[in-house]
C-alpha cells in the first residue's frame, strides 16, 4: 500500500445495521461482560451480526479502528499539532519520513502553503521537541509547532 | 522507558499491567464475544481484572472511551474543514468558548502564531458533506466572532496521509 491515501469516494449507502453499527459504536462500548452482546441486545440484532457487521466496516475501511481511545494528556504524554511547507515534488518522499515515527499518529494533507499537519503523541510531555527535531532533521524542512493552549470543545460523532 | 508516564498527581499512573493492555489493544480491541477474556488468555489475567482495569482506566479518562473510529470521509463527510482565524488576544478566550459550542464544532483550541506564514490563533474543526456546507458553518463562525476577528481561512484535507491513534512505543 502507498504511503498516501488519496481521498475516497463516498461509498454513499449502508445498511440499516450498518447505519444502526455505526452510530452506536463511535458513543462507546459498555465495560460490562459480553459488552458485543449488551450492544446487539440493545438493537435488538444477534451477536454474531454485530460481529460479522463490526469486522465488515473495519475490512471496508469505514471504520479505521474500533478500540480503546486514548487521551495523551491524561496519560501524562505529550501532545501537539505540528505543520510543514512541503514542495510538491518532495511531498511523497516526505510523507513517508515522517509517517515512519510512532509518534505520529494522524498526518493529513491539507490545501495551504502549509499543506502537511500532523498530531504528535509521545510518552513523555519533553519527548515533543525531540520527535520534532527528528523530523525536521530527517526531512531537512521547518516543522511548526503548534501544541493546543487552550482547549474549548472536543466532540467528535459522525451519525449517519 | 519508564512504566509510569505520569508527572503530576492528578494524572493516574499507568502501571506494568496496564501499560501491557494498552498495547495489547491500541490496534483494537478482540471482536470476539469475551474480549475481556481473549486479552486476559493473551496476558495471563483472569478476565474480571481485565475489565476492571479497563473501567479505571476510563474512570481516570485515560481512556476517553472503547469505540469506532469512522473514516469520516467514508461515511460521506468528505469535506473537513479546518477553519483558523486570527482573533484578537484579548478576546479569544471568550469567543473560543462561543464557537466550542457551536454544535457543528467538533473541535476548538487556541494555538500559538508562527508569523509570518501563520497568523491564527483559533483552530475550529467543521465537517461537512459539500464544501458549501463547511463554508455555511464557517460563516457562522465569522459572524459570531464580529470584529474580534482580524482574518481567516479554511483549510480542506485533501488526503489522510496516516491514521493510527496514539500509540505507546514498544520499547
Amino acid at each position: 500500500m502507498s504511503a498516501m491515501t488519496e481521498c475516497p469516494e463516498t461509498t454513499g449507502e449502508f445498511t440499516e445495521v450498518e447505519r444502526t453499527v455505526i452510530n452506536r459504536l463511535q458513543t462507546g462500548l459498555p465495560l460490562v461482560h459480553l459488552p458485543y452482546k449488551a450492544v446487539a441486545d440493545e438493537l435488538g440484532i444477534s451477536e454474531q451480526v454485530l460481529l460479522h457487521t463490526l469486522q465488515n466496516l473495519l475490512d471496508r475501511r469505514i471504520l479505521t479502528r474500533f478500540g480503546p481511545m486514548f487521551h495523551a494528556g491524561e496519560m501524562g504524554g505529550g501532545l501537539t499539532l505540528a505543520a510543514m511547507r512541503i514542495p510538491e515534488q518532495d511531498f511523497e518522499n516526505v510523507t513517508a519520513k515522517v509517517n515512519e515515527f510512532d509518534e505520529v499518529a494522524h498526518n493529513y494533507r491539507r490545501e495551504h502553503e502549509l499543506n502537511m499537519w500532523f498530531v504528535v503523541a509521545t510518552e513523555a510531555p519533553d519527548d515533543i521537541a525531540r520527535v520534532i527535531a527528528g523530523i525536521e532533521s530527517s526531512t531537512g524542512y521547518p516543522v511548526y509547532n503548534m501544541p493546543k493552549e487552550e482547549e474549548f470543545h472536543v466532540h467528535l460523532h459522525f451519525p449517519v | 522507558m519508564s512504566i509510569s508516564t505520569s508527572r503530576s498527581d492528578e494524572n493516574y499512573r499507568l502501571c506494568a499491567l496496564d501499560r501491557k493492555l494498552i498495547l495489547a489493544t491500541q490496534s483494537g480491541l478482540p471482536l470476539v464475544p469475551d474480549p475481556w477474556g481473549a486479552l486476559g488468555k493473551e496476558l495471563e489475567l483472569p478476565a474480571d481484572e481485565v475489565l476492571a482495569r479497563f473501567q479505571r482506566m476510563q474512570d481516570a479518562g485515560v481512556i476517553r472511551r472503547v469505540a469506532a473510529v469512522p473514516d469520516h470521509y467514508r461515511l460521506g463527510y468528505r469535506f473537513n474543514g479546518m477553519t483558523v482565524w486570527d482573533v484578537r488576544d484579548d478576546a479569544i478566550t471568550d469567543m473560543g468558548r462561543q464557537v466550542g459550542e457551536l454544535p457543528f464544532v467538533s473541535h476548538c483550541y487556541r494555538r500559538p502564531r508562527h508569523l509570518p506564514y501563520w497568523n491564527y490563533n483559533l483552530f475550529a474543526m467543521v465537517h461537512g458533506t459539500s464544501r458549501e456546507e463547511v463554508e455555511d458553518k464557517a460563516s457562522q463562525i465569522h459572524d459570531l466572532l464580529g470584529d474580534t476577528c482580524e482574518g481567516h481561512t479554511i483549510l480542506y484535507s485533501s488526503a489522510i496521509l496516516k491514521k493510527t491513534g496514539l500509540r505507546l512505543r514498544k520499547s
